[in-house]
């Protein structure tokens, strides 16, 4: 506190400061990382994006053009696709939000002593790698895989069940699953905040079970719900890897479409108009659930 | 406490243990695999084996995609670790011009889709002609790291009392010795926290080293690759299992460290 203030003090005090060369050592090695890994990518993205192609150094000096976003917004199909993944991912981090929230009620209010190890219960999958809890839905949801096995051997049908796999709603339920118990995290430090004199104050004023949690608890821990929504949503309208893996042709995500400008379809100035896009609009829903859980309650947890 | 309550409470525990039972499903699924004696996994099952694990250590190419993740994952973590202790004494102790520009740079990794940054990298490292390799997938895995790193750490920060440090400079100590006599071991618990996050951030991650990897896979990318052939999914499965079982005992060791 007083070192604080201290450091915040006027000019002539700053500089008398005995950790002001320390500042320095602290501060450029960061301030370098993120300034050559973080702005500087995004930026030189920026630029290629109104590059009309890749000739020449990627540092030559270029004339600009809009050419790329021109031919995105006239091409209904991407535009499409960018509505369905974030429609997708509205779905998957709503799902996982909702699905959510008894698990971390259950840990706050009714496990008692017993909750931090149901919390590392929860979590343990969440530590496995992603890549193959995605794989295992394929091993059970697939042609040869657990569910149409178990099925064809007790006799309930004949043919393996082709429908499990390969389509969007494979994606969105492998999605909800690996989220779960990430959702979980930010309502239950939520709920640990609520007084729970307040329940038993509802309780003194008639308040059935059911009005008391809709009157009471919900709203309290609305901003837990809001940070587990965006910690969901941001990371799943970005996804390509579950798609690639479940998804099969007919769910394909918009991140996908990028991919594969850079990969095979190998036109990176197109793909760079099309990943400022997603950047854009993430950036502008990000702000948004900014403005309605303030950061400094995220940052508490 | 009211009666009506009694039921609802079982509801409630009954719905948490049926998550918890589906989240664990696909892992025992995925153990069951790796013992198989077929490799298929269609019921009913026709035998086990430990065939699979021998086979394991007679692949190379696996050993030394895990061998790199491991590189990877231990390079990458103790940068992010250093510099989110860096940006976190910087926001928790002192006052500055560009704190809040800071605060953002640090988070932002949280926000960009991995895909929009993949393809940031790569566009980065093309124009100074950086080829790839698994170094590129390590910068990449750093800044990713970093706001979870910084978070853990300022949160250790914030809840610590400031006037130690005031009491060992009073005392004559200059601000780096400070730094290393008082800070870092008031930091200590959450540094562990921090590293370990961001060796389990970076050990799996996938969609950035799809991206950056050159021609020496990372495990998952080297997994992906190897999805496509049948034959080889128990073997890559049995290393899974055994990564699982590895970074599961690296957390609870570690957890056990920080709480003494």
């Amino acid at each position: 506190m007083i070192l604080a203030r201290r450091a915040g003090a006027p000019r002539d005090a700053r500089s008398a400061d005995p950790r002001r060369r320390t500042f320095w050592a602290l501060a450029l090695p960061p301030a370098l990382a993120l300034a050559v890994l973080l702005v500087a990518p995004l930026l030189f993205m920026a630029a290629l994006s109104v590059r009309t192609d890749l000739s020449g150094t990627l540092l030559a000096p270029f004339a600009p053009t809009l050419k790329h976003y021109a031919q995105f917004l006239a091409t209904p199909g991407f535009i499409r696709s960018l509505g369905i993944s974030t429609l997708t991912a509205l779905g998957v981090a709503a799902a996982a939000t909702a699905l959510a929230y008894p698990l971390a009620y259950f840990l706050a209010f009714r496990a008692g002593r017993r909750a931090a190890f149901y919390l590392v219960l929860l979590l343990v999958p969440f530590w496995t790698s992603y890549l193959l809890r995605v794989m295992a839905w394929k091993l059970m949801l697939g042609g040869e895989g657990a569910i149409n096995s178990v099925l064809m051997w007790t006799g309930i049908v004949d043919e393996p069940i082709s429908a499990l796999l390969y389509n969007r709603g494979a994606v969105v339920v492998t999605l909800v699953y690996v989220w779960i118990p990430f959702a979980a995290l930010p309502i239950l430090a939520a709920l640990g905040r609520v007084d729970v004199r307040l329940h038993d104050a509802a309780a003194d004023l008639y308040a059935t079970p059911f009005q008391q949690f809709r009157r009471v608890t919900l709203p309290l821990s609305l901003p837990g719900v809001i940070a587990a929504f965006l910690m969901v949503f941001i990371p799943t309208v970005g996804e390509y890897v579950t798609p690639l893996l479940v998804g099969g042709t007919s769910g394909t995500m918009y991140g996908n479409i990028i991919q594969d400008f850079f990969t095979r379809a190998a036109n990176w100035p197109y793909g760079s108009a099309l990943a400022m896009v997603m950047l854009a609009g993430t950036l502008v829903l990000v702000a948004v659930g900014l403005r309605l859980v303030s950061p400094r309650r995220l940052l508490d947890r | 406490m009211p009666v009506g309550r009694r039921p609802r409470r079982r509801l409630l525990g009954g719905y948490f243990w049926l998550v918890v039972a589906l989240l664990y499903l696909p892992i025992a699924i995925l153990f069951v695999f790796s013992i198989n004696a077929n490799n298929t996994l269609s019921f009913p099952l026709e035998g086990f084996t430990l065939a699979w694990y021998e086979r394991l250590f007679e692949t190379p190419a696996l050993l030394r995609a895990v061998r790199n993740s491991l590189g990877v994952a231990i390079w990458s973590s103790l940068a992010a670790t250093a510099l989110g202790a860096m940006v976190a004494i910087l926001l928790s102790r002192f006052e500055f011009r560009g704190k809040g520009a800071l605060t953002g740079l640090a988070v932002m990794p949280l926000i960009v889709p991995y895909v929009v940054l993949g393809v940031a990298l790569l566009v980065l490292f093309r124009a100074f002609g950086v080829p790839l390799s698994l170094v590129t997938v390590g910068l990449a895995h750093t800044i990713v790291a970093l706001p979870y790193t910084t978070l853990i750490i300022l949160a250790r920060l914030v809840g610590s009392d400031a006037q130690l440090e005031e009491a060992s400079m009073d005392l004559g100590a200059s601000y780096p010795a400070t730094l290393r006599l008082v800070v870092l071991p008031i930091a200590a618990p959450a540094l562990l926290s921090a590293w370990v996050t961001a060796f389990t951030v970076s050990f799996d991650e996938f969609a950035l080293a799809l991206f950056l990897a050159g021609r020496e896979p990372t495990f998952p990318v080297y997994l992906y690759g190897q999805l496509r052939f049948a034959t080889t999914l128990p073997v890559l499965i049995a290393t899974a299992v055994l990564l699982m079982l590895s970074t599961l005992t690296l957390i609870l060791v570690t957890e056990r460290i920080r709480r003494r």
